[in-house]
């Protein structure tokens, strides 16, 4: 459920893209219909594609999967002609540790998302979309065929949708398990029945994506900002957030805090804030040790640099990154060897094989930081693991040896006393979590 | 859809998932099957279906439990406890199954319920803020055959 708490200075930030979330029902087409939906739609439909190009580029909608590539300039990269078939991509494979958006939105409103696809793909000329949604996500899978179904009978997807003459097919594709299929050229491959492995790039799905034919991946938080922007203006969308990060945007707060969950507020809302008043701070006491702003490919941030504000240009001055807008709150009782170690976990779990330094890389970083929170830890392993993410960062297809890497140098920046504590004696800095709980 | 002969190999993870509910596994033989429905060697279809977890290359009990040990889970002390726990009360380890097929335990990343954490997937539902207690209720009522 999305928590809604009133800010510390009372303003309330009427949410947009959560606005049905807690409605009963949110998930069916009538309750969608009767907030207001598939209005922008007909509107968009009654406009030239170019001009729904051009106020997606005025509203300054940045990619919510990551990245933050401006949409607008995206859809601008689609081939104009028509005598291609183009592709719509919808990138629900959400698996980014700290990030639970867009399950959210896939299970509870899924018709905001279509309504999103449907102005997207009348603007780039793509006549087939496919939602491709992680494999765990059962539940949504299932809502979302029931969704599709019912946009069918609605006349929103199909021929000559609302006498417009445009035509939309739209299918779900249920993944399987794999992180990396949320890069949209492994995305691609997995559509294709393959193995999920990262394209070399270029070509971009824009030129030949699925099946060799101009795609379109796009992040289902982005396709959902769409309807809104189509309904209440790029002006309205602009107005929200920073000059630079427009719009309203769903935060996942995990971690140490007392009320986590989403929460939708203005980009550009400081860190702290979100922590402290709408996720409640930090239970028992206990003080933030670090944070991970944007799920656990971005750099770490230590508690002193906490006061920043969510948008991607503050992130980035401050040497991390917006990502997915997934925070991590990071106690002082935890010891960041281990927090590290875990996080390499994952990344030498997830890594798809294909390139040798992310392969070999992530499997080793794992190695060299567990032995390290085991006690047998040896000289120059700090210096190793430092290597090592040299050899990665850049060095493979897709952006995972740059994610990997990230956790890694940050955590050694920020802390690197308790590795050196582990170095020389063969412990944490800090009680184990186990331990800590006992003295209690 | 028959651009570059993709349109068979495009139906494949869902053709997998069909064969693995039918045979409750990705058997040999329903590698074998769905090879000879889709007319695609039996070496691609096990490259695509040995690449994704959600694909069972061995038998699996009736209930496949599966522990999340993301950070989020970790720093609000799930995932090790819970892991353990469940496996001295299944007897078994992560990756086995129990001697009666009831059970299957597995331990995997991040289940995007970071918000609601500590959390476990059996089959197909998800289960948040899970507790010791929470999980001697569910085993209780999945040995009943219900859930």
């Amino acid at each position: 459920m999305i928590n809604r708490v009133l800010s510390e200075t009372g303003v309330v930030f009427q949410p947009v893209l959560t606005k049905n979330i807690n409605l009963e029902g949110s998930e069916r087409i009538q309750v969608y219909l009767d907030s207001g939906g598939y209005l922008a739609a007909k509107k968009a439909l009654a406009m030239e594609p170019a001009e729904v190009v051009n106020q997606v580029k005025r509203s300054g909608l940045r990619g919510r999967g990551g990245a933050g590539f401006p949409t607008g300039v995206k859809w601008g990269f689609m081939p104009g002609d028509a005598s291609h078939q183009k592709v719509i991509v919808v990138n629900t494979d959400e698996g980014e540790p700290g990030t639970f958006k867009d399950r959210e939105i896939v299970e509870q409103d899924p018709h905001q998302v279509i309504e999103g696809v449907l102005i997207a793909a009348y603007a780039v000329g793509a006549s087939r979309a496919y939602v491709y949604i992680r494999g765990e996500f059962f539940l949504g899978v299932k809502r979302w065929i029931k969704a599709i179904a019912d946009a069918y009978e609605f006349g929103f997807l199909g021929e000559n949708i609302l006498g417009s003459g445009f035509s939309l097919d739209m299918s779900v594709h249920r993944g399987a398990g794999a992180y990396i299929c949320g890069e949209e050229t492994a995305m691609l491959e997995s559509l294709e029945g393959k193995r999920g492995t990262p394209r070399l790039k270029p070509p971009y799905p824009a030129t030949k994506g699925l099946f060799g034919l101009p795609t379109l991946v796009q992040n289902i938080e982005t396709l959902a900002c769409i309807p809104h922007i189509i309904r209440l203006g790029p002006e309205w969308f602009a107005k929200i957030g920073t000059d630079e990060s427009t719009g309203p945007k769903i935060f996942s707060v995990s971690g140490n805090v007392r009320n986590p969950g989403n929460f939708e507020l203005p980009m550009g809302t400081p860190l702290r804030e979100i922590i402290d008043v709408y996720a409640g701070g930090v239970p028992g006491g206990k003080k933030i040790k670090a944070v991970i702003p944007g799920g656990v490919s971005t750099p770490i941030l230590p508690a002193r640099a906490l006061d920043v504000r969510m948008c991607f240009e503050d992130l980035a001055a401050a040497g991390s990154a917006l990502g997915t807008g997934a925070i991590i709150v990071i106690d002082e009782t935890h010891c960041m060897v281990e927090v590290a170690r875990r996080v390499s976990k994952f990344f030498a779990h997830e890594s798809c094989g294909f390139c040798t330094p992310c392969r070999i890389g992530s499997r080793r970083i794992f190695e060299i930081l567990s032995r390290m929170e085991n006690g047998a830890g040896r000289p120059g392993d700090i210096e190793l693991l430092l290597e090592l993410a040299e050899g990665i960062d850049g060095h493979t297809f897709c952006p995972m040896g740059s994610a990997l890497v990230n956790p890694v140098r940050s955590a050694i920046k920020h802390f690197r006393e308790e590795f050196e504590h582990h170095l020389t004696h063969k412990t944490c800095l800090v009680p184990k979590i186990t331990e800590w709980e006992k003295e209690l | 859809m028959t651009i570059n002969g993709s349109c068979q190999q495009t139906k494949l993870l869902a053709a997998l998932y069909l064969a693995q509910e039918q045979f409750g596994w990705l058997s040999p033989e329903a590698i074998q099957r769905v090879s000879a429905r889709l007319n695609i060697p039996p070496g691609q279809v096990m490259s695509s279906a040995s690449f994704y977890t959600l694909f069972k290359l061995k038998p699996q009990g009736t209930n496949v439990i599966q522990v999340c040990e993301g950070l989020s889970c970790f720093l609000v002390g799930g995932a090790e406890p819970l892991i353990e726990y469940l496996s001295s009360k299944l007897r078994i380890q992560p990756g086995e199954t129990s001697a009666d097929g009831l059970f299957t335990l597995e331990v995997v990343q991040c289940l995007a319920a970071c918000g609601s954490a500590p959390a476990i997937r059996v089959n197909d539902d998800l289960y948040e803020n899970m507790t010791l207690e929470s999980i001697d209720d569910l085993i209780e009522l999945l040995k009943k055959g219900g859930y």
